[in-house]
């Protein structure tokens, strides 16, 4: 296993429009994308876990080549501004993705 | 056409400033057109609502000073999308004020487009009953009363009004809500450079020096249009392009990076490629642009949902903060019960930082820290009304009784006196919608002014 932290530069979450937040995780190298991204180790289900909400809210999972990145975007909680809404930019929802690691040649990606 | 065009994009919003040097540096490339985007949804649904512009007037003032000079004196055009932030009458004509007055100190003479970008509650209503109107994802569905509900409309325009104020002969262009890579996109079109490369360059430069490294939004990029890819690079020797951040500013912000929806069709980057060639400068070819076969457009509103009041306290009492989850649900079943007769005309709600103040329910730890800072707001019907609510949970969360008190004098830490904020309206998304439209040009009417000092 290997830490999240330790395998990517970038480690993100921001609105996209203000129903949505998009998660982005931007590798250190090429390498290690293509890693990931054969084992499928982040995925959907992962991210659903990780926020605590059901796997049909994750809208769309995304490999993107051109940045060795993944991206997933998943349903807002509540609407950017709505009643008990806690974050307007979204740009602070990333810790969870924090602390996961990902199986390096072993066996399933572990959330806390 | 010339083989290639220069874009000059000084700073992400207007009014988010520029270092002189880099937009002095960033002229030196010889600029066919100067951009800039004004606006965004980011900061939330108040700004729409409300009317209210989220970037100061002498901000707003010193660039457009700055572009006003440089872009009429080298004689090309200087286009202003999404003006005043949320692009909306309110907001456009808060943006042609300050231009007009700078236009008046520095003595200038141009000819202005000004293009609004409102929709009428009555075009709306008619696309619904039309069946043209559908969320744009997670959206709620549209009904007759939230658009009723709603205080302003308007929709993204893509190109085709500022193409056609460009053909009218503007020297200026002050455009209402745009979708942001129309601006840059609108010249190069015009002139025949391919749509995908005009829109890929135009979705960087709209945020201009935040895809180089040390990202900035305050500071200018440059692009470069060729036939067949573009170029970009930082005005400022400070900052650079890479692949990573050019490629990487490509996913900021979008749901889905390979296929971004805009006005009139879909920037398909399946085919991109970039590529590192000079240490500062990254060149971008293969972005597609495929038409769709109907004409849409995005639509944004909002609405009024009550009125705010907050206060802002600390607590330090261990035993308090043990127990907060059950003095909350005191401090609200003793809120409703005061203020029974107005049931359903009020929230509250209590934000907890320290513990899960940022994440709400899905903070995944969700354990308090030694200490708590707690903002109480109450949302309602009145101002009267959230103050009376506010004060009330207030002061019982401050005197409230829990099992093993032992700091019987008070459970709250206020920094100030007086310790509750009038925040004023508050305001939800209500509208984001795209709407099928046949004459996209007739949503969005050119009214040209001979500006003179």
């Amino acid at each position: 296993m290997k830490k999240l932290v330790e395998l990517a530069t970038v480690i993100r979450t921001k609105n996209a429009g203000p129903y949505e937040l998009t998660i982005d995780i931007i590798f250190k190298e090429r390498e290690i994308y293509e890693r990931i991204k054969q084992e499928k180790s982040l995925d959907a289900p992962l991210i659903a876990r990780l926020y605590l909400i059901p796997v049909e809210d994750v809208l769309t999972v995304t490999y993107f080549d051109p940045a060795a990145a993944f991206k997933a975007t998943i349903k807002r909680r509540v609407p950017s501004g709505s009643m008990g809404d806690t974050d307007i930019y979204g740009a602070q929802q990333h810790a969870p993705l924090l602390e996961i690691s990902l199986p390096w040649g072993d066996t399933g990606a572990t959330a806390p | 056409m010339k083989n290639s065009m220069v874009l000059l994009s000084p700073t992400a919003i207007l009014g988010y400033g520029f270092p002189e040097s880099s937009f002095t540096r960033g002229l030196s490339f010889d600029p066919d057109l100067i951009a800039v985007d004004a606006g965004s949804t980011d900061p939330g649904p108040y700004y729409l609502g409300s009317g209210k512009p989220f970037v100061p007037r002498g901000a707003v003032k010193r660039d457009m000073a700055y572009l006003l000079r440089a872009a009429l004196s080298r004689r090309i055009p200087l286009l202003i999308g999404s003006a005043g932030g949320s692009g909306a009458k309110p907001h456009l004509d808060w943006c042609h004020d300050i231009l007009l007055a700078v236009a008046r100190e520095e003595g200038l003479s141009f000819r202005l487009a000004v293009i609004p970008a409102d929709i009428s509650k009555e075009l709306l209503l008619k696309k619904m009953a039309a069946g043209k109107v559908e969320p744009l994802g997670p959206v709620p569905p549209l009904t007759a009363e939230i658009v009723a509900e709603s205080t302003y409309l308007a929709a993204q325009m893509g190109i085709e009004p500022l193409v056609a104020a460009l053909e009218g002969g503007a020297d200026v262009i002050l455009a209402g809500r745009c979708y942001d890579p129309s601006i840059f996109a609108a010249l190069p079109v015009k002139e025949g450079y391919p749509a995908g490369l005009a829109y890929h360059l135009g979705k960087i430069l709209e945020c201009a020096a935040i895809a180089a490294l040390p990202g900035s939004g305050s500071d200018c990029m440059i692009g470069i249009l060729e036939e067949d890819r573009f170029l970009i690079e930082p005005a400022s020797r400070e900052r650079r392009a890479t692949v990573d951040s050019v490629a990487a500013h490509t996913l900021y912000e979008k749901g889905d990076p390979y296929r971004l929806p805009g006005p009139g069709g879909l920037l398909d980057l399946h085919e991109s490629s970039f590529e590192q060639v000079t240490e500062r400068r990254v060149a971008v070819k293969g972005s597609r642009f495929l038409p769709s076969p109907s004409y849409t457009v995005k639509v944004e509103g909002a609405r009024l949902i009550g009125h705010r009041v907050i206060t802002i306290a600390g607590a330090r009492d261990p035993r308090f903060i043990a127990s907060l989850d059950q003095v909350i649900s005191g401090v609200k079943e003793r809120t409703s019960d005061n203020f029974s007769g107005d049931a359903g005309r009020f929230e509250l709600f209590f934000h907890l930082y320290g513990r899960n103040g940022v994440m709400g329910p899905q903070e995944p730890r969700p354990q308090a820290s030694h200490e708590v800072g707690i903002v109480i707001e109450a949302l309602a019907e009145t101002s009267e009304l959230a103050e009376a609510v506010l004060g009330f949970a207030r002061s019982t969360m401050l005197h409230f009784g829990f099992p093993g008190r032992i700091a019987t004098a008070g459970n709250l830490a206020f920094p100030y006196s007086p310790s509750d904020f009038q925040v004023g309206g508050a305001y939800a998304f209500s509208v984001y919608h795209l709407m099928s439209v046949e004459h996209p040009e007739e949503l969005f009417p050119i009214t040209y002014e001979e500006v003179r000092p």
